[in-house]
């Protein structure tokens, strides 16, 4: 090889290192600024939220408050009986987390080891119901619910969930299908029926599917908002989020209370997310779905 | 289905055994809590749902038979032509920009980069924390004269609009504000672009592909199932939901953010017209329906199949 040949070799190699780096810069430069866009909209809530009244509307904004108010928590929180409200969140999220994880587990496990006749069809009008818009079912449900004299309790919220949700019983029939069958054969020869087998062999093994399936109906019904709209009347039964949409018209321009209680009640949803985040991924890659 | 999903055991034929019986018996029971759910809850409700459509109900009084004079007075509703609209314009914008914006994160996201783990907890953050608290936030966020954006903007000599309170600018606000939680997709595709097969990259520069090419002609078709799939998901649910809008705007200014979900909850729950309400909801399924056809019907023009023979 000539030297002319090999300095141009060399020359061609630096360029492709300098364009490799010079790649590498434009990616972290452009993944840091919309990373503080994403975080910006946290930080404004926080300092908001710590902030004195008269501070909240000033111009130009200040980002940092004056002072650190920290009993803005306990003024906003105290405004409104948010202790009641904080109770039947928990009551409405944690029997529909129960109440999703009973019921999708016997419905997978039907549909992934058992066989009936009709199993297909059924299970492709399990998936279409996914597609059913609410707008469609919610009228008659609340009929149906007033009907059974269910309006203005805590019912229609958390019945629904002990009848399986289609998105979670097609994670879990997924997972389960992926535990070996020899397994239940094994229990089977040992005398174990089904149920015993559900419950000693894939239950034990599919805790990862079943936890996110518990985050996902943690996180969903945490927030929800258009059950409790529809369904609760008395204030002594409104859940966090309804409770926090009644301060917002109540209080409107007190916007350092109204994001105290706010972040307040994210902060379940947040640690949830940070201790289960390998989970959450875990889940939406089993089934190409969100948790939507 | 974005994944292909395991064929169970082909279903036994008519003719059954006593085991197999015994088994059909196990299935029917252990799926008996969805098919009540089904029954009551998704089936029924869309029977009762087309039967209420033909009737004038207050809820509280008894209905009475109506015929088609509900969806007769659809046609003539202005409100009804506006929300529809509204929400197609919505559904357009979240999901096409929001495709758009998920993906290319996930491409960012893909290069190999330190602290991945890091990025990606902070692009998904935001999809996780939705409902009431966000929109709070965001009322803050897009407030004309002290909120962050127009903040922003004055920094560099521009008036911002009046986002939430401009009919022209409304909708562009919730659509730009639907961009924060575009992590959601992002997870997805990020997990899609992982799975697919390096040899394809190594085969595509053996032809002596470039990046661009390679993205162009591997990576997209690879993607195309899921980002299809993500279209026709995230297009039915942007096209129902109304919560945000309704403690945002509620519908305001100038009914420029009615979306159809809102007019169906005001009719139904706020008017108590029960009957027209449920022509509405009808009328959307059918509306659902159709997209959905025709997103199936142009995907196979550009979604790749893997084994399939592209025509």
């Amino acid at each position: 090889m000539s030297t002319s040949s090999a300095v141009r070799l060399q020359k061609s190699l630096l360029g492709l290192r300098n364009r490799a780096i010079l790649w590498k810069v434009i990616i972290y430069f452009l993944l840091i600024t919309l990373s503080i866009s994403f975080v910006l909209p946290f930080m404004w809530m926080v300092s908001t939220s710590l902030k004195q009244s008269q501070d909240v509307f000033t111009y130009p904004p200040s980002f940092f408050p004056n002072s650190f108010e920290w009993q803005n928590y306990i003024k906003g929180w105290n405004v409104l009986p948010f202790d009641t409200f904080l109770n039947n969140s928990l009551i409405v999220t944690f029997s529909n987390v129960i109440g999703n994880l009973i019921s999708c587990s016997l419905v997978a496990y039907g549909f992934a080891r058992l066989k009936g006749r009709g199993r297909d069809i059924l299970f492709l009008l399990l998936l279409a119901t996914l597609m059913i818009p609410r707008e469609v079912t919610i009228i008659p449900r609340f009929l149906m619910f007033s009907w059974f004299g269910m309006t203005n309790t805590l019912w229609p919220l958390v019945l629904p969930a002990w009848f399986g949700y289609a998105f979670f019983i097609f994670l879990l029939r997924q997972f389960f299908m992926g535990i070996p069958l020899d397994l239940d054969n094994a229990a089977r020869i040992d005398g174990a029926n089904n149920w015993q087998i559900l419950t000693q062999v894939i239950i034990p093994l599919s805790q990862p599917a079943l936890a996110s399936v518990a985050i996902f109906a943690f996180i969903g019904n945490w927030s929800n908002l258009l059950d409790p709209l529809i369904y609760l009347r008395s204030t002594e039964l409104y859940t966090l989020a309804l409770g926090l949409n009644l301060f917002r018209g109540q209080n409107f321009t007190q916007f350092n209370l109204l994001m105290a209680v706010s972040i307040i009640t994210l902060i379940p949803v947040l640690l949830v997310f940070f201790f289960s985040q390998k989970l959450f991924v875990q889940g939406v890659s089993l089934t190409g779905m969100g948790g939507r | 289905m974005a994944i292909t999903t395991p064929t169970p055991p082909k279903t036994t034929r008519p003719k059954l055994g006593g085991m197999a019986r015994k088994e059909e018996l196990a299935f029917y029971l252990f799926i008996s809590p969805w098919i009540i759910g089904f029954l009551l809850f998704d089936a029924g409700a869309i029977f009762a749902s087309f039967a209420i459509s033909f009737t004038n109900w207050s809820a509280l009084s008894t209905p009475s038979f109506t015929g088609v004079e509900n969806y007769t007075k659809l046609i003539n509703d202005s409100l009804f032509y506006k929300a529809m609209g509204n929400s197609l314009y919505y559904g357009l914008g979240s999901v096409g920009l929001g495709t758009i914006v998920s993906f290319l994160l996930a491409l960012l996201l893909n290069q190999d980069v330190k602290g991945m783990a890091l990025f990606r907890t902070i692009f998904y953050l935001p999809s996780v924390v939705s409902g009431i608290a966000v929109a709070i936030l965001w009322i803050m966020i897009l407030h004309q004269d002290f909120g962050l954006i127009n903040s922003f903007l004055a920094f560099f000599g521009i008036k911002g609009p009046g986002w939430l309170v401009q009919p022209e600018w409304a909708m562009p606000s919730l659509i730009l504000m639907s961009l924060w939680s575009a992590g959601g997709a992002m997870v997805i595709y990020l997990a899609g672009l992982q799975s697919v097969p390096i040899h394809l990259y190594e085969a595509a520069e053996i032809d002596g592909a470039d990046t661009f090419q390679k993205f162009w002609n591997v990576t997209v078709p690879m993607m195309s199932p899921v980002i299809l799939y993500n279209l026709i998901v995230g297009f039915i649910a942007s096209i129902q939901g109304f919560v945000l809008v309704y403690i945002m705007t509620n519908g305001g200014p100038a009914n420029a953010t009615l979306v159809y979900g809102l007019y169906i909850y005001r009719t139904a729950f706020i008017n108590f017209q029960m009957g027209y309400a449920s022509a509405l909801a009808w009328v959307l399924l059918v509306v659902i329906i159709i997209i959905t056809v025709i997103q199936f019907t142009v995907a196979r023009y550009w979604v790749y199949y893997e084994g399939d023979v592209k025509q």
